[in-house]
């Protein structure tokens, strides 16, 4: 493991009734989060290849954490999310080399298959900062029915010298969703589009 | 009368915090059940009987907040709960929390009633009564639970608390009842004073 963890945060949320209808099945997203050491705070660096590891395993680890939570099967996963929070030590180009080039492999794997971009979101932060993680369907981006977000945030972090590294998996879309678009019968999931 | 919107879940392993990596990280979890407050709106005279309906409840969050922390009830060793009250209640309505949030959580974790027992000190699991906080607050307040040793209250190491917030949570004619459990001290405790294996007399306090 490169990445030095100080904390696992996991999250699940389920929707069971919304302005008074049942939600049958009840909607479960998760959200787990990672609280890491930023290995280039407080200096530039034009290398960035540790934090783009660091992304790599963390995709898979934070991805089966989700799912594991979840207690489904990785086939049953539905949409997916990914964002980072970097402490003031650190810059933003630190939560792309996470979340860009190699945690989205690792991520798919963790939900058996994903077609769709990963849709995601990064910010600086300090102690307590909340991020909106996007989700969106991991076959077909144009599902609207999945189109949602999830709130991720860790109290005591990112200090300065850290960065919390959050990953988003649902079973489900949103709650009693009806403002039509694309279905998720309608998938043809050929381009992660559609 | 129960009407549960949500139940959200929060599960957090601590490596370390800037002292030595533990060898096995201290897991700490809370669980939330996101209710229609019955009393909203209004000032209603008689609540108390709605404790009675609540602690299935109590019972159920506590089960679930122990299989969320993937640990059998034996490995719990600190507890607390909380309430936040949405904007048309009043704090009264957290209140309700506290004897079936209480009792639901130490009857998952062994605790025997005096009916049971005969009364009197014993030695045993859940003695020690469960530190809470309330408040009256808008969605996503964040609120922080005191923990404290499920046997013995003044159990110095297991001082503690964990901030619980609810994103979206509550809404004005809501409330979440709130359930938090440890399965260790602070990650780094070393401030001395009553230990675990000092626990003398059984009466929930030493």
């Amino acid at each position: 493991m490169i990445a030095a963890i100080r904390k696992i945060v996991v999250q699940i949320d389920e929707v069971r009734t919304e302005m008074g209808r049942a939600v049958e099945p009840p909607t479960r997203r998760a959200v787990a989060m990672a609280v890491i050491a930023n290995p280039y705070a407080g200096r530039f660096s034009d290398n960035l290849d540790l934090l783009t590891s660091i992304g790599e395993e963390l995709g898979g680890l934070l991805g089966a954490k989700c799912v594991e939570a979840l207690g489904i099967q990785p086939e049953r996963a539905q949409s997916y999310g990914k964002a980072a929070i970097v402490g003031e030590g650190g810059e933003l180009e630190h939560a792309a080399a996470l979340l860009h080039p190699k945690m989205g492999a690792t991520l798919r794997q963790a939900v058996s298959h994903g077609a769709a971009l990963v849709p995601s979101a990064k910010k600086m932060g300090g102690l307590g900062t909340a991020i909106d993680v996007p989700l969106g369907h991991k076959e077909a981006a144009f599902v609207r029915s999945h189109f949602d977000a999830i709130e991720a945030r860790v109290s005591d972090a990112p200090r300065a010298n850290e960065i919390v590294v959050a990953i988003a998996v649902t079973d489900s879309g949103r709650p009693l969703p009806r403002v039509g678009g694309l279905q998720v019968h309608e998938i043809k999931g050929q381009d992660g589009l559609r | 009368m129960i009407t549960i919107r949500r139940l959200f879940t929060h599960i957090e392993d601590i490596f370390h915090e800037f002292g030595p990596v533990v060898p096995k990280p201290l897991r700490r979890g809370a669980i939330a059940a996101v209710m229609t407050n019955p009393f909203a709106g209004r000032f209603v005279p008689d609540i108390a009987p709605f404790m009675e309906e609540l602690k299935p409840v109590g019972l159920m969050l506590a089960k679930k907040l122990i299989a969320g922390l993937q640990c059998a009830a034996a490995d719990i060793q600190s507890y607390g709960k909380a309430a936040i009250v949405g904007a048309a209640g009043e704090l009264e309505h957290g209140a309700l929390w506290h004897a079936p949030g209480g009792y639901g959580m130490r009857e998952a974790l062994g605790w025997k009633s005096d009916a049971v027992t005969g009364g009197g000190a014993q030695p045993g699991n859940a003695l020690a009564i469960v530190p809470s906080t309330k408040k009256v607050a808008g969605p996503g307040a964040t609120i922080d639970v005191p923990l404290t040793h499920l046997n013995a209250s003044y159990i110095r190491s297991h001082l503690d608390a964990i901030e619980v917030r609810i994103p979206g949570a509550p809404a004005a004619d809501e409330v979440a009842y709130i359930l938090v459990m440890s399965l260790g001290p602070r990650i780094h405790e070393r401030l001395g004073g009553l230990r675990v294996d000092e626990i003398k007399r059984w009466d929930g306090q030493r």
